[in-house]
């Protein structure tokens, strides 16, 4: 998703291209003007923004080199820490207002966990609220002009859906050894369909982390692209522009409420994922 | 004229995301035609809504991501 794709996004240079840069090693440009050379049609491209860069220098990129999504996710971790240090730190009778975010989303969460996956689960209760206060963090981060989404990346949701995947799976096989193969097999079924239906829970289980991680990159990166695609009108038409701004505010106000539902729907879902592992009877 | 057939293929895939519109419509009209009768019970199902809206979502997103990798993959 990141050079590779970028490389290929536009025009039939790109893909004439294809076969030299495919084979990329070091010197396989990253950035802007490797994406799709000088000309092109629209002078804001909508994917620009994604691109991975190394903060120093211009070398390749492995996995310790810091790039710009190293840098945003820490300012994310930062924001997260600030926000709840400040808000524990006066512990008011009468709360300050980052003493009330920090509470209203401490028992927004805890609820949460709690009416979802059960009492038991509150074990995982910091677990989930990390979750949450990060990928919210990361979300408005990425919503600050010209800044990065790291969340928008499948290589970042990934790795947060596999880890909740991994710990949901250990903990339904740590708390219920064997019984949690019960969560394959519908006993409320019929006889004969239960082998059938089992295939199918199979499936639906381990597609889990697949559209759990996609679905917020996805929404993410949809509406992130939408802006950037508004904004290349902008830059063509001119005075008429208006229009276009207009757009941009409102497709703006709806990004701030994806970015909030977005981070919701994934702390909800690894709920009800823990509530499977907890409680696998059908 | 430019793009090949994969690019038909991505817009083809872009059907998709319509079809997971009609069906978050139809959780979320179901939603309210619900808590219109009953609103009391209404607080309680917003975690339902937003999990059927979830599921009812991912499939379209399967179908993004295939256009993503028909534009971008192939």
């Amino acid at each position: 998703m990141s050079e590779d794709a970028q490389e290929q996004t536009h025009g039939e240079e790109a893909v004439a291209e294809h076969g030299a840069e495919a084979a990329h090693g070091a010197d396989a440009a990253h950035g802007a003007d490797a994406a799709h050379g000088a000309e092109g049609g629209l002078q804001i491209h909508p994917m620009d923004q994604f691109i991975v860069e190394p903060l120093f220098g211009d070398g390749p990129i492995s996995f310790y080199t810091i790039t710009n999504v190293t840098l945003w996710m820490m300012l994310a971790i930062v924001g997260v820490f600030v926000l709840m240090v400040l808000g524990s730190r006066g512990r008011a009778i009468v709360p300050s207002r980052a003493q009330s975010v920090a509470e209203l989303t401490y028992g927004f969460i805890r609820k949460m966990v709690e009416d979802v996956a059960g009492k038991d689960a509150l074990a995982f209760f910091p677990y989930i609220m990390t979750l949450f206060l990060f990928i919210v963090m990361a979300n408005f981060l990425g919503l600050i002009p010209t800044s990065f989404t790291t969340t928008s990346h499948i290589a970042v949701t990934a790795v947060l859906a596999m880890a909740v995947f991994l710990t949901v799976t250990v903990v339904g096989f740590v708390k219920n050894g064997a019984g949690f193969l019960g969560l394959f097999w519908v006993s409320s079924a019929p006889l004969p369909l239960r082998p059938i239906l089992a295939i199918i829970e199979l499936i639906s289980y381990f597609v889990r982390p697949v559209s759990h991680s996609i679905r917020l990159a996805g929404n993410v990166m949809a509406g992130h692209a939408v802006i950037k695609v508004f904004a290349g009108f902008a830059g063509v038409l001119g005075v008429g522009a208006i229009a276009p701004v207009v757009a941009i505010t409102a497709v703006y106000g709806l990004e701030v409420l994806v970015a909030f539902i977005q981070a919701y729907v994934f702390t909800i879902l690894t709920c009800v994922y823990l509530r499977d592992a907890l409680h696998p009877s059908h | 004229m430019e793009g090949d057939l994969a690019h038909i293929g991505a817009g083809l895939a872009a059907i998709g995301s319509g079809a997971a519109a009609i069906g978050v419509g139809h959780v979320a009209g179901n939603f309210l035609s619900g808590a219109l009768r009953n609103p009391s019970a209404a607080a309680g199902q917003t975690a339902t809504l937003f999990i059927g809206i979830a599921f009812a979502e991912a499939l379209g997103i399967f179908a993004f991501l295939v256009a993503l990798l028909l534009m971008f993959a192939v």
